[in-house]
């Protein structure tokens, strides 16, 4: 009978042919009580020692995500941190940047910011970039593109500052929280989840740190390493109130009507159809008519899509939609949704949107309401830069759900007060005409010529079908030619297509 | 074919963002208002933003009507030579009690017409918003050739009769008959008055049935929510249209073959059916539940 001192010779032959160590035995063991003991977690650190200890450097890659929209705190805290300690030369990359990151054109003056990328921006720091406040320009990409670009190294992060509403010491962390201290909540936290599970070092930053084990978790901690407890990460009342909002508007309320015939008319409005609707007062309104729909014909959706409302919240719990796929929740009832209910199902950027990702969730997509900032006679949208050449949207989803829907729908009025928003050309290309099939506005539908059949299905359920450049004209009959815009020669920023391709670049408006 | 006139929006006359896009909620008639929704101290902006609307902004065919201020205020006139020159259709007169206010307005209309050469071409409607002006309703109604309707306006009518309104309406029973009897013993529309609760589409749902009931044509609006229950209501089903549609097949075949009277489903078909049935086709078709092809 051998013993282990017999086999040792062979163990440690063993272990010379694996190139490995032969075991030493082990450390002492901890006895502490484990919930005290968790305290003691070395992912457990102040926001400086992340920073310090995560070895950023200059010219190096941080990124956040935008899940609290408005309310975010999280940006301007860490940048501020990073200017503070002296650092320079960083690339931003944002899911998205809101008003709130006004302090940015600061720290770009400073040198502590030198490149971003985002989804879109608005309010000041949109207006001093979109006049050349940057040396380089800004890359603007959809979230689906964001998620494909930092999967496949385009968008390569080394520090990845995630706000989270709960986390544990370990870096377990949600959107919400299920403790009594919650102190925020933004629901899915899908466009953080791309930069946990690629960034070179992962921060949670959290307002309520809660006992281990905190799951099931957005973020694991299998992807984190550090855990930064802070008194704030968003103020959650700037995402959306948590009321249901009806629009009154009459205009939107005309909108949404047609809007909801194209839906229920357009052919794909079966049993097990698939949708998504964006938050605006006219997409919201739509719901509620095809909901009225789909209690009449009996019909239901296997699931709905995207930024998810209370809207769809509600037509879930009543079995009208089977289950919820939540990139980013956009008021408060779908968020205590997606903590209290697993057909709510957290989606990343990717498994919602990717182009790469055979079962992202758009690639199942029969039909998208979207909006515009403006589209054109060859049915290409911008959702991106206004009218007056400065930029104030976002992409979102937009490029990534027109072109996977089989059925896209854009509500765009014809005209916004003196603003013709059915124009020859848009002023920035954001979403192809090629991915886009209906236009709804208040003067007609106009459909594209790529889709004759949806054209007659229309027709037929006696919708006002129109030319698109009949729409175009009109509005240039009430408004008038407009001056051209007075851009300059400096490119400030970059649309990328979801492809990863160049779209269209934005120049600098004068003035 | 006569024209439907089953919703007839008041539209500010001081609000441009609205005159400008009203047509897009598809009327039948839009009622830019110069009188009581314009404060004394915008009276003038508003008949020149009136003015230009009508000139400029194409309504394609929804017809339009103006409310002027009563001739009796510095404004009647001005109103009245500015929206007849704009080529309006309708000039409505508020607070009508006598057939010699619509003559007086006739006169006026006259005069710019004759100045501009198209004599003939405005027409009357009157509001009638007193008792005085109900005892008068007939009168008022067969004032000119140019009436087109009249109309009941219920709050001063009611604050006239010392009565409050209430969400049956009794107050209003035989006002609205009244109206309904003048204006068909003239010839002309009878048009109800605005029912102003947007909170409440129940109340006024059942309040457009009534009216129908009662023989109207139409109600006035204070918002595009309310024109798609007024045609609904005023959609006649499938049940009405068929048998409307056998009757004129039945009595064109008929008039074919030289004969006045015939019987359908062994009943027999006289003229008041024949008007009726093609009453029933022509809403039908404006609300768009049958085409023309079909017929």
């Amino acid at each position: 009978m051998s013993t282990l001192k017999d086999r040792m010779a062979d163990i440690q032959a063993q272990a010379a042919k694996m190139n490995k160590q032969v075991y030493k035995g082990a450390e002492n063991k901890a006895t502490t009580f484990k919930k005290d003991f968790q305290k003691e977690s070395p992912k457990l650190v102040t926001l400086e020692q992340a920073i310090k200890q995560s070895g950023l450097k200059d010219g190096m890659t941080i990124s956040f995500h935008h899940h609290f929209r408005g309310g975010d705190k999280v940006v301007n805290m860490v940048v501020d941190k990073l200017a503070q300690m002296g650092y320079k030369n960083l690339r931003l990359a944002a899911s998205s940047l809101q008003d709130v990151h006004e302090p940015l054109i600061e720290h770009i003056k400073n040198g502590v910011i030198t490149s971003i990328s985002t989804s879109g921006m608005r309010g000041k720091l949109a207006d001093a970039i979109s006049k050349g406040l940057m040396k380089e320009p800004v890359i603007f990409r959809s979230h689906g593109g964001r998620g494909s670009a930092i999967v496949n190294g385009d968008e390569h992060i080394d520090v990845a500052f995630i706000g989270a509403s709960s986390s544990d010491a370990l870096g377990n962390a949600c959107g919400f929280s299920r403790s009594e201290n919650a102190k925020s909540i933004c629901g899915s936290l899908g466009y953080a989840i791309p930069d946990a599970q690629n960034a070179d070092k992962v921060v949670i930053l959290t307002d309520d740190l809660v006992a281990y084990p905190n799951t099931p978790a957005s973020i694991s901690e299998s992807y984190v390493d550090y855990v930064v407890e802070v008194e704030s990460v968003g103020d959650s009342s700037k995402i959306a109130s948590g009321a249901i909002r009806d629009t009154k508007n009459p205009r939107d309320i005309l909108l949404a009507k047609q809007a909801a015939k194209v839906i229920i008319n357009g052919g794909y409005f079966k049993d097990g159809f698939s949708i998504q609707t964006g938050s605006g007062g006219a997409s919201l309104a739509a719901v509620k008519y095809i909901r009225e729909s789909m209690i009449e014909q009996g019909i239901k959706a296997s699931y709905a899509l995207g930024g998810i409302t209370a809207h769809m919240v509600k037509m879930f719990e009543e079995g009208l939609i089977e289950k919820l796929i939540d990139v980013q929740s956009f008021d408060k009832v779908a968020a205590e949704s997606i903590k209290n209910n697993e057909m709510h199902k957290e989606a990343s950027a990717n498994e919602y949107a990717s182009k790469d990702e055979q079962g992202s969730a758009t690639h199942y997509l029969d039909m998208v309401i979207l909006s515009a900032l403006e589209v054109d006679v060859n049915f290409n949208v911008n959702v991106l830069v206004g009218s007056d050449g400065i930029i104030r949207g976002a992409i979102g989803g937009h490029q990534d759900t027109a072109e996977d829907a089989a059925l896209s729908i854009i509500v765009c009025p014809l005209l916004r007060g003196r603003i013709p928003c059915v124009v020859d050309e848009v002023t920035t290309l954001i979403t192809p005409g090629s991915s886009v099939d209906v236009i709804v506005t208040e003067y007609g539908i106009a459909v594209n010529p790529r889709r004759p059949e949806i054209a007659e299905r229309l027709k037929k359920a006696g919708l006002n079908i129109v030319d698109i450049h009949d729409l175009a004209k009109k509005a240039k009959s009430i408004i008038g030619d407009a001056d051209p815009l007075p851009f300059g020669d400096k490119v400030v920023g970059v649309v990328m297509n979801r492809d990863g391709s160049v779209l269209d670049v934005i120049k600098n408006i004068e003035g | 074919m006569q024209r439907l006139r089953r919703t007839m929006m008041f539209v500010p006359g001081n609000n441009p963002a609205m005159m400008s896009d009203a047509m897009i909620y598809a009327p039948d008639s839009i009622m830019l208002d110069l009188e009581d929704s314009v404060t004394m101290a915008e009276k003038d902006a508003a008949r020149l933003l009136v003015h230009n609307a009508l000139k400029t902004i194409d309504y394609g065919n929804i017809e339009m009507i103006v409310r002027v201020n009563p001739l009796s205020t510095p404004y009647g006139k001005k109103d009245v030579e500015a929206v007849v020159k704009a080529g309006v259709h309708v000039i409505r007169m508020p607070k009508t009690e006598t057939a010699e206010e619509v003559q007086e307005l006739e006169a006026e209309i006259e005069k710019v017409e004759k100045e501009i050469g198209c004599l003939g071409r405005t027409q009357i409607m009157a509001a009638i918003e007193s008792t005085k002006g109900i005892i008068n309703a007939y009168a008022i109604a067969t004032a000119s050739k140019r009436m087109m309707g009249i109309a009941l306006g219920a709050e001063d009518y009611c604050a006239n009769l010392k009565a409050q309104r209430t969400p049956s309406g009794d107050e209003l029973l035989l006002a609205r008959q009244t109206i309904v009897v003048a204006a068909r013993a003239a010839g002309i529309y009878a048009l109800d008055t605005v029912y102003s609760n947007l909170n409440d589409m129940e109340t006024f749902r059942k309040e457009v049935e009534l009216i129908k009931r009662l023989g109207f044509d139409g109600k006035s609006i204070i918002n595009p929510r309310q024109i798609e229950i007024i045609n609904e209501v005023f959609t006649p089903t499938e049940k009405e249209i068929e048998k409307a549609k056998t009757i004129v097949a039945a009595i064109k075949e008929a008039q074919a073959k030289g004969s006045g009277v015939i019987a359908v489903n062994g009943k027999m078909v006289d003229k008041p059916v024949v008007i009726r049935a093609e009453h029933t086709i022509e809403l039908a078709l404006a609300a768009g539940v049958i085409t023309k092809e079909e017929l």
